[in-house]
C-alpha cells in the first residue's frame, strides 16, 4: 500500500487538449503555461541533460536508442527528421549507421571490379570515397535553444559535420515542406509536445509517400510487480538523482510524473492511426518501460 | 505546522490557484520552496549529498541538503534552545532576515571600527562574500525549523566574524568545529572530520594544535550563538560581544 497509483480523482487527461486546462506532471495548468515550464525544464537541464540519462537508466538508454537505429536500418541516401532531437543522440547514430552501410557496399564494389580498367576503378573510388554517407543527411529539430546547443557542441567535440544540419522549430508547427523526409523520428520527445495530435499531424505531413514514422518513448508497464518496483525506483530515487548529479529536484520530478500521464501503448497506436499513418504497430522494450511505435504513409 | 511526508506517489500539488485541493494525503507545502520527501528519499539525499559534496567541494548546495537532511535531532533542539531564551524567542517570533536588501550597508560601514556591524561588513568586503548566497531550505518538513536552519546559515557569517576566520578552507573548518559544537548538525560534524582532508599538513598541525582546541573550548563555553539578535547589536564592540558569548580570544 505504499506506492498506489494515482486513482481516477485526477483528471486523466492525455495530450489532448480539450479545453484550456492540461497536465504538467501532476500538476494542472494551461496549454501555455505547460509550454513555457517544459522549455524551462530543458533549459535547466541541457547540460547534464546526457549525464542523467546514463544515471537514470544505468546506460540503457543508449541500447534503447541503438534498437531504434536497427529498426529504422536506414540505407545510404535516406533523409532523416530527428524532431525533438536536442543533444544528437538519434543522429549521431544515424550517421554511423549509413556510413558502416555504405563502407560495406563499398567493399562489395570494388571486389566486383575485376572487369574495369585502373582509369575506371580510379575515378569510381574518388567519387565513393567523398561520399562517405552516400548522401544521407539528418535534420535535428528541436524546440529547445540550450538543448540544440549542447548539441551541436556534441557534434563538433565528437567530430560530426557532415549530412547534419541542426535548426530551431516546433514538432507542433514543423518549418518544412509537405513530403519531404524519409524517416520522421522523436525519442523521448513525444511526451513533451502539448499537443501530440499536432505533431503526428505535422509528422504525416512532413513524410514522404512511403515514409516511416518511429516514436520512442517511455510507456506503459503492464506486469504487476515489475510495475511496482518501476514505480518505486522512478519515485524515490530519480528525483534523488536529479538534485544530487543536476541539482534540480524539480525537472526530474516533472519527468517521472510525465511518463506516468503519458498515453498507454495501444493508445498512442490509435492515435497515430488517426492522422492516417497504415501499418501501425508497436515493440514493448524492457517489459514496457519503453515502446516504439511505426508507421507508415501511403 | 508539521507535514506527514508522503510515501505514496505524490497526486498533484496544491498552490495552482487552488485547483486541486481534494484529499492530498500528505502533499503539503509548507513554505516556498519547500519539498515533502519521503524517509527514503531523505535517507538517498543523506547520502548521496554526503558523497557529492565530498567529491566536489563546490557543490555548496550538497551541504546544505546535507544538513537539512540529517538535522531532524538536532534542529528540534536547537528551535527549543531559542524559545527557551528570551532573546531566541524574540528571533522566533520575528524572523527577522540577514540579506543585502534588509541590512544598512551604509550605516554598518559607518560604525567605528571594533563594533559588530563594521567588522561584519569589513569580512564580506575582504572575502567577496554576499548574505544573499545562502540556499533557502527545501527538505526540511516543519517551517519553523526551516526559519532555525535558514537563520542558521545566514548567522554563519557572523561566526566568521565572531572567530575571525575568513573564508578559505583552514576558516571554514574552524568555523564548522566551532558551530558543530555549538549545534550539534550531523552536517557540521561530518564537515569539522572531513574538511581537514584536503589541507596540507602545515596547516594540520595548526589546526590540530592551536585553532581545533580553542574552536571546541569556545564552543563548549559560549552560549548559544542562535540566541543573539545580532541585527540589534551592530553598534557593540566585537570583543564585548565575545566575552558577553563566552567566546575565547582567538589565537
Amino acid at each position: 500500500a505504499l506506492l498506489s497509483r494515482p486513482a481516477g480523482g485526477l483528471r486523466a487527461r492525455r495530450g489532448l487538449a480539450a479545453g484550456p486546462e492540461m497536465h504538467f506532471g501532476f500538476q494542472t495548468v494551461t496549454e501555455e503555461e505547460r509550454r513555457e515550464k517544459i522549455y524551462q525544464v530543458f533549459e535547466s537541464v541541457a547540460k547534464k541533460y546526457d549525464l542523467m540519462n546514463d544515471s537514470m537508466t544505468l546506460g540503457i538508454h543508449r541500447v534503447w536508442k541503438d534498437i531504434l537505429m536497427h529498426k529504422m536500418n536506414p540505407s545510404p541516401g535516406t533523409l532523416l527528421l530527428d524532431v525533438a532531437g536536442g543533444t544528437g543522440d538519434i543522429a549521431f547514430r544515424f550517421i554511423n549507421y549509413v556510413r558502416s552501410v555504405r563502407e560495406c557496399q563499398l567493399q562489395r564494389k570494388l571486389k566486383h571490379h575485376q572487369n574495369l580498367s585502373w582509369q575506371e576503378i580510379f575515378e569510381s573510388y574518388q567519387k565513393d570515397k567523398s561520399n562517405s554517407l552516400g548522401d544521407s543527411q539528418v535534420v535535428v529539430c528541436d524546440i529547445n535553444r540550450e538543448m540544440l546547443k549542447v548539441g551541436k557542441q556534441k557534434a563538433q567535440h565528437l567530430g560530426y559535420s557532415e549530412g547534419l544540419s541542426w535548426v530551431l522549430g516546433n514538432a507542433e508547427e514543423l518549418p518544412f515542406d509537405n513530403d519531404k523526409f524519409d524517416v520522421y523520428t522523436i525519442a523521448f520527445g513525444i511526451r513533451n509536445v502539448t499537443r501530440i495530435d499536432l505533431a503526428l499531424q505535422e509528422a504525416y505531413r512532413v513524410l514522404k509517400p512511403g515514409g516511416r514514422f518511429l516514436c520512442l518513448e517511455f510507456s506503459h508497464v503492464s506486469n504487476r510487480l515489475l510495475s511496482r518496483l518501476y514505480d518505486l525506483y522512478s519515485f524515490q530515487v530519480i528525483p534523488v538523482l536529479g538534485e544530487v548529479i543536476a541539482g534540480d529536484w524539480k525537472s526530474y520530478q516533472y519527468l517521472v510524473e510525465s511518463i506516468r500521464r503519458f498515453p498507454p501503448q495501444e493508445e498512442l497506436k490509435a492515435m497515430i492511426e488517426d492522422v492516417g499513418f497504415f501499418k501501425v504497430d508497436y515493440e514493448n522494450l524492457n517489459f514496457g518501460i519503453v515502446a516504439i511505435h511505426s508507421g507508415f504513409k501511403l | 505546522g508539521r507535514a506527514r511526508p508522503s510515501h505514496s506517489e505524490p497526486r498533484g500539488r496544491n498552490g495552482r490557484g487552488g485547483e486541486e485541493e481534494e484529499e492530498e494525503e500528505g502533499w503539503h507545502q509548507l513554505y516556498p520552496g519547500h519539498i515533502p520527501t519521503s524517509p527514503l528519499q531523505k535517507a538517498l539525499l543523506a547520502a548521496g549529498s554526503a558523497v557529492m559534496a565530498l567529491y566536489d567541494p563546490y557543490r555548496h548546495d550538497m551541504v546544505a541538503v546535507l544538513g537539512e537532511t540529517t538535522g531532524c535531532l538536532a534542529l528540534p533542539n536547537l528551535r527549543d534552545k531559542m524559545k527557551n531564551h528570551p532573546e531566541g524567542y524574540h528571533i522566533l517570533q520575528e524572523r527577522p532576515r540577514i540579506r543585502l536588501s534588509t541590512l544598512d550597508m551604509a550605516r554598518l560601514q559607518g560604525l567605528p571600527d571594533g563594533s559588530l556591524g563594521r567588522e561584519y561588513v569589513r569580512f564580506l568586503e575582504d572575502n567577496k562574500v554576499s548574505p544573499d548566497t545562502r540556499m533557502p531550505p527545501k527538505f526540511v518538513d516543519d517551517e519553523e525549523l526551516a526559519y532555525v536552519i535558514q537563520r542558521y546559515r545566514e548567522v554563519h557569517d557572523l561566526m566568521h566574524t565572531l572567530l575571525g576566520m575568513p573564508t578559505n578552507m583552514l576558516g571554514e573548518v574552524v568555523v564548522k568545529w566551532f558551530e558543530a559544537v555549538q549545534t550539534g548538525l550531523p552536517m557540521c560534524v561530518l564537515g569539522a572530520a572531513f574538511g581537514p582532508v584536503r589541507l596540507s599538513t602545515r596547516k594540520l598541525q595548526v589546526l590540530a594544535t592551536e585553532l581545533v582546541p580553542w574552536a571546541v573550548r569556545s564552543g563548549l563555553n559560549a552560549s548559544c550563538v542562535l540566541n543573539v539578535y545580532y541585527e540589534q547589536r551592530w553598534e557593540q564592540p566585537v570583543e564585548s560581544l565575545r566575552e558577553e558569548l563566552g567566546i575565547f580570544p582567538p589565537p
